[in-house]
Formats: C-alpha cells, sequence, structure tokens
C-alpha cells in the first residue's frame, strides 16, 4: 500500500469528515439475548460454558453483533456517514472489505442488556493501492453503553475500493527436500523450527548436513529452537520481481539465540527499516495447502 | 503461564458453512459472505469470512485454551489473505507479556494463501493472580 496524494481531490474532500459523528445514539437491534448467542457459539464451534446457563454472559468478541444494522439497515447513522459512503460509491469505489477490528471490552454483556452506541468517523486515509483495488481506508471508533454506562470500545477500519479483477500470485517455489533435510522440513510441517546437534561435539549447525563441521563425526540429534534471534544481515530485493515475490521485500540472515545462522524473510516491519541486530521472533507462514516456511517477525521494543 | 509460552495450534477447516453460519449469526448479510457470483463480481475468487467470525474464532483459541474463567479485555485484529471455502486455518499463539493476572498473547492464522489474521489478544486469568 503507498500513498498516492498528487491529484487526489477525492481523498482531501473525504478527509474533511474526520472527527464527524457517522451514528449518534443508535440503539442495538435486539437486547443481548440467549438464542443470538447460541446461534453464534454454534456458527463458531465456541463451547465456551460462560456463554450459557444462568448466569451466561455473551462472547466478548460478539461485541459487534449487537449494533449491526442487518437486512433491514443502520439506526443512527448520520448525514454525515451516508455522504462519506456515498462519495465513495460514486467514485467507484463500490466494494468494501474490513481490514481492522479492535475491541477493548469494560464489562461482560448479558441477556437483557440494552446496547447504545455512538460512532465517530476517526480518519480516512488518502488514496491506496492494494491487491483488492484502489481506495480508501475509513476508520471508526464506536463506544458502546448499557444504560448509559461505558461497556466497550470498538475501532473499525474498512477499505472501500474500486473492484479490480486480478490474477492469483503464482505458488512459491518449493524447498529441495532430500535424505539430509527431510527432517528440518518434517520439523517445520509441526511448526517446530529444529537445529542439527552433533552428539559427538556438540555444535549446532545450520542448515542441515550429514556430518559434523567442527569434528566430522556423522552422529547427530536435533534441539528446537527457541524461535528469538537477531539479524545478522540482510539485503533488500527491489528487483527483479520473482514469480510469488511481491518485491521490495527484506531477506534477512537471522542469527538465532542457540548460535547458528539462516536465511529467512523478515517480517512486520516495513523493509527499508530492517537493521543489524534487529531483535525477532520465529514464526511460520503457510504459503499454501502444501508449503509452509520459517520466516522471522520484528519484535517491537 | 510465562512470556514465550506458546499455545497449542487449532487448526480450523474453512467451510462454506463456517463462513456462511458465521456471517449470518454475526448479523453480516454483505453478499461476498454467501454469494458466491456476486463475491466474483467484486474481484474475489469466491465467498469469505467476515471480519466478526474470524474475530470470534481469535477470542474462542484463546479462551478455548485458558478456560471458562478466562476474561478477554481486548481484542485487536487485522486481516490479510482471505479465508475461501475448502481452505484450512491454523491458529498459533503465544503469550506475549505477563502483568500480574493479565497476559497479551500474539495469534496468527495462516491459511493456503498466507496470514489470514494477526493480532493480540489481552486477557485476565482471575484464578492465576490469586
Amino acid at each position: 500500500m503507498r500513498e498516492e496524494q498528487v491529484g487526489d481531490e477525492l481523498g482531501a474532500r473525504l478527509k474533511e469528515y474526520e472527527g464527524c459523528p457517522a451514528a449518534v445514539a443508535g440503539t442495538g437491534k435486539d437486547p443481548v439475548n440467549a438464542p443470538m448467542i447460541r446461534h453464534w457459539c454454534e456458527a463458531l464451534g465456541d463451547t465456551n460454558p460462560a456463554y450459557t446457563g444462568p448466569d451466561a454472559i455473551a462472547p466478548p468478541t460478539m461485541l459487534q453483533t449487537w449494533t449491526m444494522g442487518g437486512l433491514s439497515g443502520h439506526r443512527g447513522r448520520t448525514g454525515a456517514y451516508q455522504e462519506l459512503l456515498g462519495l465513495l460509491d460514486a467514485a467507484g469505489c463500490t466494494a468494501v472489505v474490513a481490514t481492522d477490528c479492535e475491541q477493548e471490552y469494560l464489562r461482560p454483556l448479558r441477556p437483557g442488556d440494552e446496547v447504545t452506541f455512538d460512532t465517530v468517523i476517526e480518519e480516512v486515509s488518502g488514496r491506496r493501492t492494494t491487491r483488492l483495488g484502489t481506495g480508501y481506508f475509513v476508520t471508526t471508533r464506536t463506544d458502546v453503553r448499557v444504560a448509559g454506562e461505558p461497556v466497550a470500545t470498538h475501532r473499525f477500519r474498512i477499505l472501500k475500493y474500486a473492484p479490480v479483477p486480478r490474477a492469483p500470485l503464482p505458488r512459491r517455489p518449493r524447498p529441495v527436500v532430500n535424505r539430509d533435510n527431510a527432517g528440518f522440513w518434517r520439523g517445520v510441517a509441526e511448526h517446530r523450527l529444529l537445529i542439527q546437534r552433533c552428539t559427538a561435539c556438540g555444535t549446532p549447525r545450520h542448515p542441515w548436513l550429514p556430518g559434523c563441521n567442527a569434528c566430522g563425526s556423522p552422529d547427530w540429534d536435533t534441539v528446537e529452537a527457541s524461535g528469538e534471534g537477531t539479524v545478522h544481515s540482510y539485503v533488500v530485493l527491489h528487483h527483479p520481481p520473482f514469480p510469488a515475490f511481491d518485491p521490495p521485500y527484506a531477506v534477512g540472515l537471522i542469527e538465532l539465540a542457540e548460535g547458528v545462522r539462516m536465511v529467512s524473510n523478515v517480517v512486520g516491519v516495513p523493509y527499508d527499516e530492517v537493521r543489524i541486530g534487529l531483535p525477532v521472533r520465529l514464526e511460520f507462514q503457510r504459503c499454501d495447502e502444501e508449503l509452509t516456511v520459517p520466516v522471522f517477525r520484528a519484535v517491537r521494543r | 503461564m510465562r512470556a514465550g509460552d506458546r499455545l497449542p495450534p487449532l487448526r480450523i477447516p474453512v467451510t462454506r458453512t463456517l463462513i456462511v453460519a458465521g456471517a449470518l449469526a454475526s448479523r453480516d448479510f454483505q453478499d461476498v459472505h454467501h454469494d458466491p457470483e456476486l463475491a466474483r463480481r467484486k474481484g474475489a475468487p469466491d465467498i469469505f469470512m467476515n471480519i466478526l467470525t474470524t474475530n470470534g474464532l481469535v477470542g474462542r483459541y484463546v479462551t478455548d485454551h485458558f478456560g471458562p474463567a478466562a476474561v478477554l479485555r481486548k481484542v485487536a485484529i487485522r486481516l490479510g489473505a482471505p479465508n475461501h471455502p475448502g481452505d484450512t486455518m491454523l491458529l498459533t499463539g503465544t503469550v506475549e507479556e505477563v502483568a500480574g493476572d493479565t497476559a497479551v498473547v500474539r495469534v496468527v492464522g495462516a491459511n493456503g494463501l498466507g496470514t489470514h489474521v494477526t493480532g493480540t489478544v489481552t486477557v485476565t486469568l482471575p484464578e492465576a493472580g490469586a
């Protein structure tokens, strides 16, 4: 995603809606109730006993359900919010996808609670181009109350965009799996990063090899990496683009806490903010049905 | 419970039934969550899971692990690759911080296309602090 502010007249107009209310004194269509809670739990396979019985609470993550307009539309939505959405529709940004949801629960909701809410338009981004299409992110913040008492807050971000059909990215190349490294990839499939260790002299090694570089012994076992590491070195790939990859991206040489290094992607941080010494933590990225790879996420300090 | 603890992974088969049932249970009638033809017109290959269902599954993953006494305080998620029917989402979680009886758990949900969801869940365990 990248800002494209030049000539973004619509963006400037949309910005004027920041701070405007999107819903004033909205009311939930139904009080918090056991049947809707049960439907939710059945749909999601949630068997938590806290959501059933005489002392039941509503699943906290169900918060937004109580303020949804449903097929009969929203109650309490302001003209400002309708105008904002209308401007986007008129500009061809007719499709919506939700991208972020941040909820804070001050107390549980229980059957019988009647929810009221106020929503403000917190932020409208400039024009952004995403894989789905070009559009604008709209962030709202909703304060939810019961009998005037705050019970929760809910920040929600949608992308309203002009849809464009797109070809899927080709699949990531397959790793070469052989007798020497099959154990490594079996570990990755189980979300475990296994390091070879020489049972004769104790030296850890990576990548996997049939013998020890330190003493030559062919005998080894494995230790599971803790997942902690730092960026020992890195490069940023800009060009040429390689099928299945989306440059620019950072490729790091990661020094694991166990003392070995491995090449992997550094994620969770813009490519141009990767630095030598950056603390990272192991994560497993599922590329498709058949392939999972270890990657390293920057740890915020 | 200590920082660095990992939660056992939870595998969620992303069925068409789960997507539609989750959308309707959350009163989300956007066509892209139940009508494949209209979803395709909007550039998606098929229907996809709505954010409320993902939010609920992330909450369920954490409360399944910590038990019914666990109280969710905050759930903050960001969506990436969509959950389409026929895929599988693997939820994994790591305890990032512990302060008294409250933990912050980082949750990642990976599917066949990449990372569907990343987020943090703040949860209080009344018995852990007692």
